[in-house]
């Protein structure tokens, strides 16, 4: 995915998209929130959560799965 | 009455008669089969049905009860909404061997005893290769046979642990087996290959992509979901399986992060998600195992719906590659449709299937105090959305366009999705039904605002994860290539083991080994070859001659009287006679 030319279609949709993670945050105090272990009553700890969580998946899938894993599609020779 | 033959082997016996069924009445007949597997399931009742008596052992075809039936019930709607999506499958043995295998599903579920079910669970393995070499190419061939032979494997596992197990209790009873000593230990690993346990579950990935467009749904369906089952009945509570499910629902999605081939990231999706019950069994507690068979009933219908839209897309392209699509989203819009149904139901977005039944396990771990599972369930949760659910979604039907034009899936395919897509979205909605079947009461409420706004930013936050990463070019471009795991084990190292014979042990045979024989054995051999000969030339062939020349001299000798006349001889016998005669005569005159 290439960032120079990104269409109308797709602007349009990733403001829809941020304006939604904007409104997640705002109504994120008003809601009375069961708190388990006490760090998940944080305000937005599930998104900060979901995001570096994800970001970090990424990275080590990668940079240290990747290197370790691939090989050339006829490897098995099968 | 109507309680007098098991839905097995209903399926199993009916499978035969596919084969001589032609065109609309075959269609009719795949169609009707698995329907009457739902009603009468519907219609059945709890209790033990279906006994028989070999010799001095009890088989029990039918253990009817809560558990077993939530299984039942969903085991037969899938077979029903797959065999809709197979109708314009032509093989016969691909479609008997899959109805064998739904047949096999049902009867290791209803099992009451471990022999019937250890019967069931193997012609479940065999049927299922069958259906994996239905694909009837070179690589479906071998993952087929790698299939059998783990699974073989598994089974003796099991047979082994249910013959120590009958020695040690004389019973033979399917029940509780708690965790300690050899035969369960046998037992919960031969389940647990079934399961896909990590290390274990190589032959998900390797054999199910391999399989035809049709072949793979139902592979998806049965062999692991009997086996949490299993676990579910045999061993809940117990602990060791919470570690091993948090290690399932995490480490396949690594590999679904780098992997090229669609329905091999859905396969890796299948141990992530099994990994969620196996959590759920080890906990133990009413909710978590509530949530371990909703969660089992909704991931059925969600994975069998997102390996039906990536058949679809097979089946009309001949692709499967994420490098190979894109933009099919003008061609096969419902598809399109169906397939983010999927993938929303199997992330857990609120008002699909897999919010309702995923937030119940996740909630166990959390009234337990389990800190660090919780987080991985969290981790686990948010990555399937982010690199399963959008990798499937986005890479064949958006992302660049390919260029590919096609048609949409055949009607009996859309069909068979929107029955799958329409359930997802129907138990979402509306989870009362789902709930009332689990094996205990039901006294959770998934819809709490707190539970919707934080599942719903924990998705989100990982969707913006995925975007920014994907516009930042970060994210690891798709490459052709196949990433190794733990199959090469068995399918690298034995090779590898081979080669090594070959070149190294082998000349190391041929140099050392070699060499000395032939300065140790041969030579010497050779030598005292060489005198013997030396003997035997001089000394015995000597002997020999003389002997030979000495007779030569003597019939020669003989021959002076051999004459060959008959007179002669006439002669030589009257003088013989006069001479017995004179020998005997002689001393009685003197």
């Amino acid at each position: 995915m290439e960032n120079k030319k990104m269409s109308k279609g797709l602007k349009k949709i990733l403001t829809i998209f941020f304006l939604f993670l904007l409104l997640l945050i705002i109504i994120d105090p008003f809601i009375h929130k069961h708190s388990y272990f006490g760090f998940d009553e944080y305000l937005s700890f599930y998104g900060a959560y979901g995001l570096v969580a994800c970001i970090l998946l990424v990275l080590a899938a990668k940079y240290i799965l990747r290197p370790i894993v691939m090989r050339r599609e006829d490897y098995y020779n099968d | 009455m109507i309680n007098l033959i098991p839905p097995a082997l209903i399926l199993i016996v009916g499978s035969l008669l596919v084969p001589l069924l032609k065109g609309r009445a075959r269609q009719v007949y795949m169609i009707a089969l698995p329907l009457l597997i739902v009603l009468y399931l519907f219609n059945l009742s709890e209790g033990i049905y279906w006994k028989v008596r070999i010799l001095e052992y009890e088989l029990i075809f039918g253990r009817v009860d809560r558990l077993s039936l939530a299984f039942g019930y969903i085991f037969a709607i899938i077979t029903f909404i797959s065999s809709i999506y197979s109708l314009h499958v032509k093989d016969n043995l691909h479609l008997v061997s899959a109805f064998v295998y739904a047949g096999g599903a049902q009867g290791a579920v209803f099992a009451g005893d471990f022999i019937t079910l250890f019967i069931f669970c193997e012609v479940m393995a065999f049927a299922a290769a069958y259906i994996v070499w239905s694909a009837r190419t070179k690589a479906a061939v071998g993952a087929g046979m790698r299939y059998l032979m783990v699974h073989i494997f598994g089974g003796l596992l099991l047979l082994g642990g249910i013959m120590i197990h009958y020695h040690e209790t004389r019973s033979l009873l399917f029940n509780y087996v708690s965790l300690n000593g050899l035969s369960s230990w046998l037992i919960f690993l031969g389940f647990g290959i079934n399961a896909a346990f990590p290390l274990l579950h190589a032959w998900l990935p390797d054999a199910y992509p391999e399989s035809t467009e049709t072949g793979t749904v139902f592979l998806s369906v049965f062999t692991t979901k009997t086996a949490v089952y299993f676990l579910a009945r045999a061993f809940y509570g117990t602990e060791i399986l919470i570690y091993v499910g948090a290690v399932m629902a995490i480490f396949p999605l690594f590999y679904t992060v780098i992997e090229n081939n669609l329905r091999r990231v859905l396969s890796y999706t299948i141990i992530n998600q099994v990994g969620f019950m196996m959590v759920g069994i080890g906990i133990g507690t009413k909710l978590s195992l509530n949530g371990t068979v909703a969660h089992a009933f909704c991931h059925i219908l969600y994975d069998a719906l997102l390996f039906m839209s990536m058949g679809a897309v097979l089946y009309r392209t001949g692709k499967i590659n994420a490098t190979d699509l894109g933009g099919l989203y003008k061609s096969m819009p419902l598809t399109t449709i169906f397939c983010i149904v999927g993938a929303a139901s199997i992330s857990g977005i609120p008002f699909t299937s897999g919010f309702v039944s995923k937030s119940m396990i996740i909630s166990a771990a959390a009234e337990n105090k389990l800190i660090i599972i919780w987080l991985a369930l969290l981790f686990a949760s948010a990555g399937v959305f982010s690199y399963s659910a959008m990798k499937v979604s986005f890479f064949p039907f958006f992302s660049h366009d390919s260029g590919i034009k096609t048609k949409e899936a055949p009607t009996h395919m859309l069909v068979a999705m929107g029955l799958a897509a329409f359930l997802c979205i129907g138990i979402g909605v509306m989870p009362g039904p789902l709930y009332s079947i689990l094996p205990y009461s039901v006294d959770y409420e998934p819809y709490t605002a707190a539970h919707v706004i934080d599942q719903t930013q924990l998705l989100a936050f990982s969707a913006l994860a995925f975007t920014l990463l994907m516009l930042s070019g970060i994210y690891p471009p798709e490459i052709r290539s196949i990433n190794l795991d733990a199959d090469w084990f068995y399918r690298k190292a034995a090779a590898v083991f081979m080669k090594f014979a070959n070149n190294v042990l082998a000349k190391i045979e041929y140099n050392i080994v070699g060499q000395a024989y032939e300065f140790m054995v041969i030579k010497p051999v050779l030598k005292i070859a060489r005198v013997l000969k030396l003997v035997d030339t001089s000394g015995v062939d000597g002997t020999y001659d003389r002997m030979a020349k000495g007779s030569i001299k003597l019939s020669d000798t003989v021959k002076i009287i051999q004459t060959g006349k008959a007179h002669d001889y006439a002669f030589f016998m009257i003088i013989g006679v006069i001479m017995l005669i004179l020998i005997i005569l002689i001393p009685i005159v003197i």
